[in-house]
């Protein structure tokens, strides 16, 4: 026999799906709300999304030969990163805004802390925050020229009323990726279809939401502000593509649920209660910092010790 | 699910059943040297009652049980001893071995005519399975005979045939079902006598309509037998999961599956209670699925214990193709091969030989905490948070979050994205965990 013949532990077979192929899956779920953005905001929006992607992976690849570490682009999670962040940011926001966020997003709130799957907050969301605290006018003016500066939800906080259809299909103000509800959606069910999300944070996240808006807004069950709230601000971005981000969502099935339903609340309250009209980013972010403390109480049982039946 | 009858997590890797179901079973004439290794099963060694020199039968005893939690040894052929010395098996390790020269004449010693079941005591059948060294076929090894004694016999209220079969790849147990289901039947009627409460469920997975079918006509009119459809989904056939899928009852990793009424054999070891008991042969056979992509010509063998893995892949037409990893056993939990020359074992179901090595095609990557292996373990574990425990070393925290309760399918390893060592990970911690408990 062949003394080369390999040994190892069991098992000795694998199923298809890696980390690249995963990250591949969630940038092609991303797509529709891409190319939307694009034809919607124009060429500008291509050129902050490439700068931002270019930014992000320049950035980790860098690091990576800087501390003499075998490079991770490969795996394409810094692709991913850079392309979430662009669709976080304003169609007309300049191009330096995309590579600032997309060095924040990796170097700061990812690598230093590990690497991927190390980091404790989503590194897209991260970099937002960052920019939003930062460069707080350019990351609020909505304005383009198609359209004014006020996002459907902005209009809705404003008591205003909306275009559901035009909300839908994504033809109002908002950032490059956030406004067509329906591309987004699009993208969520390959996701879930193929099996790399699936509803439990994004579902319980939605309905908790709505349920805390009908009770807290003060206007009861007011469709235009509930459907405002819906798709008019960055609610299905980040539920469906941020919130769901494996590195920082707990990985109990419980703990999901758990997650979502905060997210929900403090979507809620920065929404009502707060002077802006978003509140998802920072209620990804903080939720993100509550995971631990979420795995820890919703820990599973294992099988005959009473986990048997989920 | 359907209602179907299953267990929470699991996998459904490529079956590869296909190379081999549809082969039936062949007796092969071993013509090289013969190698018993003493310990062949959970317990103590067995002890040599022949020498260098003798001449030994088929059928013979050449080692006695170590003591109750043992089996003995017997000569599948007939020869003379050549040594009693170290020898390797499919683990690597080194085993105390009794090495018998071929005769290729094959005599065998005569075996009493039995009585019928009836008339035996349940003291006499226990007997009779304890001095055939019938052990767990499925791989374990535990003494089948120490199996069927309880604490109390009276709370038994299943004894469960495992023909789940669900490895990839292996089809012995298929081959035999379809062929023998007679033996099967009777044996699992030797097993039932011993429990007056028990009810028999041969539990098989549904990709084996066949089976189903042709066991479910044999046992029309047994009043305390049932055929069990459970669904096909690896690790079915792992005791805790095919016990609650069969019958809805859990245990965990401290508890016998007596203490919730079940006893567990799997379908060689049925066969061979029934040749131990109503025969009254010794366990002298046991039968091998020689497959993959490798292989000439996969095939379902009758290989007498103790033949030489070397002959069962030339009985199988050699190899099509270089191997590039040789697998004692499924894909899932068998062991790789370094040498094939190594002795086939009670416990040995399949030899696989695979020409393509997954697990070697892509290095281990950093977790993304996707969540795949909690969804699947059939232990309801986090096998990545367990294994990022077996790496810190922090034993106490593993056996805190139930780490041992790990039931070491393989599921896990499998499923993982970043392509992590989860299921040797966790191994290692264990066994350190449980070595530690002992001391």
């Amino acid at each position: 026999m062949n003394e080369k013949a390999r040994v190892s532990s069991n098992p000795h077979i694998r199923a298809r799906a890696t980390t690249t192929t995963i990250m591949l899956a969630v940038i092609i779920a991303l797509l529709p709300t891409t190319v939307v953005g694009i034809l919607n905001f124009g060429m500008h929006a291509l050129l902050l999304i490439a700068v931002t992607i270019c930014s992000t992976v320049a950035s980790e690849f860098l690091f990576t030969k800087l501390l003499h570490k075998k490079t991770t682009i490969t795996d394409c999670s810094a692709v991913l990163t850079g392309l979430l962040l662009a669709l976080n940011l304003p169609p007309s926001a300049p191009w330096w805004i995309g590579v600032l966020g997309g060095v924040f997003a990796i170097v700061v709130v990812k690598m230093l802390f590990g690497g991927l799957g190390q980091n404790f907050m989503n590194p897209a969301l991260g970099g937002r925050c960052f920019l939003m605290l930062s460069f707080t006018r350019i990351m609020t003016d909505f304005a383009t020229d198609t359209y004014t500066g006020a996002t459907p939800l902005a209009l809705v906080k404003a008591g205003e009323k909306v275009n559901i259809y035009n909300m839908v299909m994504g033809r109002t103000a908002g950032t490059i990726g956030e406004t067509s509800m329906i591309a987004i959606v699009a993208g969520a069910c390959f996701l879930i279809l193929i099996g790399v999300i699936d509803l439990r944070i994004p579902g319980s996240y939605i309905v908790t939401l709505v349920i805390f808006i009908t009770l807290f807004s003060g206007r009861g069950l007011d469709f235009d502000y509930i459907a405002g709230n819906l798709a008019g601000g960055g609610l299905m971005l980040g539920a469906f593509f941020m919130a769901t981000d494996y590195v920082t969502r707990p990985i109990t099935k419980n703990g999901q649920y758990l997650f979502g339903i905060l997210l929900g609340v403090l979507t809620g309250i920065f929404r009502v209660f707060g002077s802006g009209a978003e509140g998802v980013s920072y209620a990804i972010i903080l939720s993100n910092l509550c995971v631990p403390l979420i795995e820890k109480i919703t820990w599973p049982k294992p099988f005959g010790k009473g986990g048997e039946k989920g | 699910m359907g209602g179907k009858l299953t267990f929470v997590g699991g996998i459904h890797p490529y079956d590869g059943k296909d190379l081999s179901k549809d082969k039936p079973i062949t007796d092969i004439l071993p013509k090289g040297d013969m190698v018993y290794p003493l310990s062949q099963h959970i317990g103590a060694p067995a002890k040599p009652v022949v020498a260098k020199g003798d001449a030994v039968l088929t059928g013979q005893m050449i080692a006695e049980a170590g003591g109750f939690v043992s089996a003995p040894i017997y000569a599948t052929v007939s020869g003379t001893v050549k040594a009693i010395e170290p020898r390797r098996v499919v683990t690597g390790d080194m085993v105390m071995s009794i090495i018998i020269e071929n005769d290729g004449q094959y005599n065998e010693v005569e075996y009493e005519p039995s009585k019928p079941l009836e008339d035996l005591t349940k003291e006499e059948v226990i007997a009779k399975i304890q001095k055939a060294g019938v052990v767990g076929m499925g791989g374990a090894g535990f003494p089948t005979h120490v199996k069927l004694s309880p604490k109390e016999p009276d709370k038994i209220d299943y004894v469960i045939v495992n023909c789940a079969e669900c490895e990839p790849y292996l089809t012995s147990d298929y081959r035999r079902m379809m062929e023998e289901p007679e033996k099967l039947i009777g044996g699992l009627k030797c097993a039932l006598s011993l429990f007056d409460e028990a009810k028999g469920i041969l539990a098989v997975e549904d990709n084996k309509p066949d089976c189903i079918e042709k066991l479910r006509e044999l046992t029309k009119d047994e009043e305390r037998i049932t055929v069990k459809a459970l669904k096909t989904k690896y690790p079915q056939g792992a005791e805790r999961q095919l016990i609650y899928a069969s019958t809805g009852r859990a245990i965990n990793s401290s508890m016998l599956p007596a203490d919730a009424g079940c006893v567990v054999n799997n379908v060689d070891t049925v066969c061979a209670i029934y040749s131990a008991v109503m025969e009254n042969k010794p366990l002298m056979y046991r039968i091998v699925t020689v497959t993959g992509d490798a292989i000439q010509d996969p095939r379902n063998f009758r290989v007498r214990i103790g033949t030489n893995y070397h002959e069962l892949i030339e009985e199988a037409g050699g190899f099509k193709t270089e191997p590039a990893k040789i697998v004692s056993g499924g894909p899932m939990m068998g062991f790789a091969l370094f040498s094939l020359d190594v002795p086939t074992t009670k416990t040995a179901s399949a030899l696989l030989c695979m020409t393509r090595d997954e697990v070697a095609q892509f290095e281990p990557s950093a977790c993304i905490n996707c969540g795949r292996c909690a969804e699947i373990c059939p232990g309801r574990l986090i096998p990545s948070r367990m294994a990022d425990l077996a790496e810190r070393g922090d034993m106490e925290t593993f056996v805190a979050l139930d780490g041992l309760e790990c039931c070491e399918c393989g599921c896990c390893s499998y499923i993982c994205p970043a392509r992590r060592q989860l299921t040797q990970e966790i191994k290692t911690m264990r066994k350190l965990a449980l070595a530690a408990r002992k001391k």
